[in-house]
């Protein structure tokens, strides 16, 4: 698949397409100029690997919702075995912009859930463009009730523009869903483990983002209003979002700082989608760390006053006498 | 800007928009928005702030709800010692500080929300409620922090919770620690009801977004006001979205009881007699006097 850049790849963009052009004249001619190739292919790892060390967070975002970064079915496909889509809230339909379903994980059963965006125009329609519906809510809520009742883990990955505003959506009770959601997850009696790999999208993402730990890829985001959003309401005009994005503070490390991502895990050098089988490979580790974390518990109740006292931990204020 | 003001020299321009600014007067009268009917102020106040003529519930401030819930004797405030930082350095065309000092001027509120501990008719409890003028009743950091605290009592003293909402949805100016809120005010019900301790959540207009998508939408009893908008997106944001005109009466209270989100609408007038039977009965006690 042909790499899509985004505006500020530019000039790796054109570096590449140079190194295409060489390779094919190398392929149909007798020159030889591998070796120019490979000093070319060598510039264009450098300068990628600088344009992305002073990466914005309005680049970030660009990054986080690339046409061709990794989505939960990929993970689900190359870090799980045995996967078994589970579908339906059992009261209304099946929301496919959030699948999930039983699988193994290193062999062991464990509950994964996520948004899941579409690739082409047809597929993106179909997922509703990773926006769920109440009905999607309900399914996970369903699944995670069920992992509780047999003790399974739950892995949750998080990468939607936010729950769905449509009227359907409202009159079935989004805002239900999504409280729902939250009030569960905050006292369901097995560990969780969310991971944001790309939009986390305000309340659509949190639904489904309550747990023990929370993971943050590198070039993801989260953020409690998308920068367009935020940027027409306060400075009344969409053009303002990679300001509004700056400002919102959406990024892994800022996040970090605040307390509210756990772990960073790094990306390959230009993001996820160029080089999806490391990413894999790093997120794997990075789940089995984190499972191997929680597994120290000495008890489910130890790990669940853990989790209150981590909510209960979240927001800074003063204390004035 | 008509053709018409836009010929005008900017002088006279500049009169016709202050003209057209000019806002009724906080004064003796007040024109009802809804039926236009001309009413006398303190006639409107000792209905509750609602409407004689056609029911029409204004909206209020956090303390004249609670004023008007609670017994008069034994009210104690909830953490009004937490007050609100700037942790993000957030500046749009105002630095989120100066957006706090207006709205602290405005409201006499050091944020969005009041909880109160006291009593309905003699009923223990503890009570919250939303200050809607403090940037429009947003969620940040302290109502998150204040809300738990109330919920902290009630768990301590074994007493119910009510919260009345009137918000916007969760505070941008705190980035995602706002959003957090929505988990932390969640998980602290949770805990009320595993203690057996009811949570009554009485929507108010307007009730959207963060709060909407939270501790609003877990009431063991939802209690609306008459005509309160109600829900989880902005009617605005849902009509660019679905490029549809909405149906009459979207997201008002009598829409979400009639599609079995809410359990029941209650006039302002009754709130005090409806709530105080709803605890008891919840709580199993005798009915209040």
């Amino acid at each position: 698949m042909k790499t899509i850049f985004l505006d500020f790849e530019q000039p790796v963009a054109e570096l590449e397409s140079k190194i295409e052009e060489l390779q094919n004249v190398h392929d149909d001619s007798d020159i030889d100029i591998s070796e120019e190739i490979t000093r070319l292919n060598k510039k264009s790892q450098i300068l990628t690997k600088d344009i992305y060390s002073k990466l914005g967070a309005w680049q970030i975002s660009q990054v986080a919702r690339h046409a061709q970064r990794p989505y939960t079915l990929d993970y689900l496909q190359h870090i799980f075995t045995d996967f078994e889509e589970l579908h339906g809230d059992r009261a209304y339909a099946d929301d496919p912009a959030i699948v999930g379903g039983l699988a193994r994980f290193d062999g062991q059963s464990v509950m994964v859930i996520g948004h899941q965006k579409g690739r082409d125009t047809k597929e993106k329609i179909y997922r509703n463009f990773g926006m769920p519906r109440p009905e999607g809510y309900r399914k996970a809520l369903r699944l995670m009730r069920m992992a509780e009742k047999f003790g399974i883990p739950v892995m949750t990955f998080i990468d939607t523009p936010g729950a769905y505003p449509g009227i359907g959506a409202e009159e079935r009770g989004q805002s239900e869903a999504i409280a729902r959601n939250l009030y569960v997850m905050s006292e369901l009696r097995t560990p969780i483990i969310c991971t944001i790999i790309g939009e986390g999208g305000s309340g659509g993402a949190l639904a489904i983002g309550v747990g023990d730990v929370t993971l943050m890829l590198q070039y993801s985001s989260y953020s409690v209003i998308s920068p367009e959003g935020c940027a027409s309401i306060l400075w009344k005009s969409a053009e303002k979002a990679p300001l509004a994005a700056e400002t919102l503070g959406i990024t892994a490390n800022r996040l970090k700082t605040l307390g509210l991502v756990d772990k960073i895990i790094s990306e390959p050098i230009g993001g996820a989608h160029r080089d999806p089988e490391t990413m894999m490979q790093t997120l794997k580790k990075a789940l089995q760390e984190s499972m191997n974390q929680i597994q120290k518990n000495p008890s489910l109740d130890e790990l669940l006053k853990a989790r209150y006292q981590r909510l209960m931990s979240y927001g800074k204020f003063k204390e004035t006498a | 800007m008509s053709w018409f003001e836009k010929l005008l020299p900017p002088k006279i321009k500049r009169k016709i928009s202050s003209e057209n600014k000019k806002s009724v007067p906080e004064g003796l009268w007040s024109k009802c928005p809804t039926c236009e009917s001309v009413l006398y102020r303190t006639d409107l106040e000792k209905n509750l702030e609602v409407c004689p003529k056609c029911g029409h519930h204004y909206r209020i401030s956090a303390r004249t709800r609670l004023h008007l819930l609670l017994d008069a004797e034994g009210r104690q405030e909830i953490g009004a010692s937490v007050t609100p930082v700037d942790s993000l350095k957030f500046k749009d065309s105002k630095r989120y500080t100066e957006r706090l000092v207006d709205a602290k001027r405005d409201t006499g509120e050091t944020d969005a929300l009041v909880v109160m501990q006291g009593s309905v008719k003699n009923v223990h409890l503890v009570a919250a409620a939303f200050e809607f003028k403090f940037m429009g009743g947003s969620m940040g950091s302290v109502v998150g922090e204040r809300f738990v605290r109330g919920v902290d009592v009630c768990l301590e003293k074994k007493l119910p919770f009510v919260c009345f909402s009137a918000s916007g949805g969760a505070r941008m100016q705190e980035g995602l620690l706002s959003l957090m809120q929505m988990a932390k005010t969640s998980a602290a019900l949770a805990r009320l009801g595993d203690a057996g301790l009811p949570f009554i959540s009485v929507l108010t207009d307007p009730t959207m977004g963060g709060v909407s998508a939270s501790f609003a939408m877990l009431g063991d009893v939802i209690v609306a006001e008459p005509n309160a908008l109600i829900g989880f997106a902005g009617p605005r944001v849902i009509e660019q979205t679905v490029r549809e005109t909405l149906p009459e009466g979207f997201q008002r209270a009598e829409f979400l009881v009639e599609h079995g989100a809410v359990d029941l609408i209650v006039d302002r007038r009754q709130m005090r007699d409806r709530l105080a039977s709803l605890i008891t009965m919840m709580s199993r006690m005798p009915a209040a006097a």
